[in-house]
């Protein structure tokens, strides 16, 4: 046993790693990502069990029973959560992750203390990155979860010296930091550099309004997994450090690309909540003199079944509503009739990147009838019927041509280009934004007021009567 | 080879620049589950958690490794089995047309 184990561990974390990568390589396709997470699954299985095996490892039967407890809640959590429930469930599970490498850290530096040989410097550093993003990770994806629920505010939320507040803690985390690596044993500063970072954590989500929710959710994915990296530079693991670069690496991707399709950087998603009141003014600027077309369910089923192509474009609302099995059962009814149906999905539609696919996915949408943004938008200029279920601010035409707005610059899906629009809408409140969306003043833009389900449902049955 | 922060921080730079290689080959109507995939592979941590709770150091560190395997294990396996969920949606009409 004694002679084959020094080996068998490197070997099995070796085999761990190369699963990862394959197992994120096969996500390539729809068809092959399933095969893919369970080789990632059975790489996370075998790294398990063999440290468990590892002859350092002491007390393995309590651990055991931590395993059993965690898989338990994690299967019951992952079996009954709704698809809709997705962005609470992603950010719910980072900040476990982050909190875990945080205990690690922290765990590490009180057994490390506890020894009587002194600390290395560059360990206390990676201890030291472990619990500020670990810490971060957690309260930050907590914060991100309550205003998902709506248990906070989604709005910004903002209080005076704001910024200030922010750019003070950062300096004592640093003072802390700095104390701690050059004086050893010092519990008490790691503990109040500890609180400091879960304070961070929690407030700097607060300001950051729900729609920005695809940029958050990625970046807090990114902190998960740099935090599991740091906290391999401390137990000395090289899984650890890869594994975390994997995720860290697409965490930064996704944050990138959301970023992008909002035509907004990092810094200004995180600190740009000092922007909202030029936001609100400026939307009340060009309401007043305009009106609206109103349409009632009758005629749009009509217009509906009667074109030749149709462009399905969803957002947060249809979510809300759950309204994704009704949309594809209109789109079942009006495929019937012989019209041809396209969806099209803004990258940053709904709360996180990937929203819509899974949700259509789920109501048995087959994903080669999903477009992307510029794939779709050439498109436009050629179909008879847009109809936008619950999005507002991806198909703001004013994000193309008002300098003024907020939005100016962010790429829109071009539903204003179509010969008809459809809009289904809660009612004429702005968008979350808080901006006035310049689509529902256009000629041949036709409002459908009303909860998405509700509208979608009187559609397929008068589509049916047709 | 270098060791230490040094010796990680090679292996953790040619791992970001893989992850990059691989992750910009997905396209946008999987970025769900590659987030609850990601999320669940980021529970590796469970292993720091598992050394740390199998120190026998003292019971600071077997609470601390007690409490980081647990969640660490719920991240592991929710982000497993959720997108599996997830992935068996995007496949199943294939089976069944």
């Amino acid at each position: 046993m004694s002679s084959v184990f020094p080996t068998l561990v490197p070997v099995a974390y070796l085999s761990a790693t190369i699963l990862f990568i394959l197992g994120l390589r096969a996500l390539r396709t729809p068809i092959t990502a399933p095969l893919g997470n369970r080789l990632a699954a059975v790489g996370m299985l075998v790294a398990v069990v063999v440290t468990l095996l590892d002859r350092a490892v002491l007390h393995a039967e309590i651990i055991v029973l931590g395993l059993l407890i965690g898989s338990l809640i994690g299967t019951v959590a992952a079996r009954w959560v709704r698809m809709t429930a997705m962005p609470e469930m992603v950010g719910l599970l980072n900040g476990f992750g982050g909190g875990a490498s945080a205990l690690v850290a922290v765990g590490e530096y009180w057994r490390l203390s506890g020894t009587s040989t002194s600390l290395a410097g560059e360990t206390t550093f990676s201890i030291l990155l472990g619990v500020c993003i670990g810490s971060i990770t957690l309260t930050g994806s907590l914060a991100a979860f309550g205003k998902l629920q709506g248990m906070v505010p989604g709005r910004p939320l903002t209080f005076p010296l704001q910024q200030i507040v922010h750019a003070l803690l950062v300096l004592a985390m640093t003072a802390s930091g700095i104390v701690i690596l050059c004086v050893p044993g010092q519990m008490t500063i790691f503990l109040a550099l500890l609180g400091l970072a879960l304070l961070l954590g929690g407030l700097f989500a607060l300001p950051i309004g729900a729609a920005d929710m695809p940029v958050v959710i990625s970046l807090l994915n990114a902190c998960s997994g740099l935090a599991a990296s740091a906290t391999g530079f401390v137990v000395n693991n090289d899984l650890l450090i890869i594994a975390g670069a994997l995720v860290g690496a697409s965490g930064v991707i996704l944050t990138q690309m959301m970023c992008r399709s909002m035509h907004r950087s990092l810094v200004h998603v995180l600190f740009g909540a000092f922007g909202t009141s030029n936001w609100a003014t400026g939307a009340a600027v060009s309401s007043g003199e305009k009106a609206i077309h109103r349409i009632d369910v009758e005629e749009a089923a009509m217009m509906l079944a009667y074109a030749r192509t149709a462009i399905i474009v969803p957002g947060y609302g249809m979510a809300v509503a759950q309204a994704q099995h009704a949309v594809y059962e209109l789109a079942a009814q009006l495929k019937s009739h012989g019209v041809e149906i396209t969806y099209a999905i803004h990258p940053v539609a709904g709360r996180m990147p990937g929203h819509m696919n899974v949700l259509l996915a789920e109501a048995n949408v087959p994903y080669t009838e999903l477009a992307d943004m510029d794939m779709v938008n050439p498109v436009f200029a050629h179909t008879d019927v847009a109809l936008v279920i619950g999005a507002n601010d991806i198909v703001n035409p004013a994000a193309r041509s008002d300098p003024q707005s907020p939005i100016y610059g962010m790429p829109i899906l071009d539903v204003d280009k179509a010969q008809h629009t459809i809009v289904i809408k809660r009612g004429l409140s702005p968008g979350f934004a808080g901006i006035d969306n310049a689509l529902f003043y256009e000629k041949n833009t036709m409002m459908l007021l009303g909860d998405a389900r509700t509208v979608v449902n009187r559609l397929i049955n008068e589509v049916k009567a047709l | 080879m270098a060791e230490g922060l040094l010796g990680g921080a090679f292996v953790f730079v040619l791992a970001m620049f893989v992850g990059i290689e691989v992750i910009t080959k997905i396209p946008p109507t999987l970025y769900t589950p590659l987030m609850s995939g990601t999320n669940a592979i980021s529970g590796i941590v469970v292993i720091g958690a598992v050394l740390l709770a199998g120190s026998g150091h003292d019971r600071v560190t077997a609470v601390l490794g007690f409490l980081a395997v647990v969640l660490a294990t719920v991240n592991v396996v929710g982000g497993f089995v959720v997108t599996d969920r997830m992935l068996r949606m995007f496949t199943k009409r294939r089976q069944q047309p």
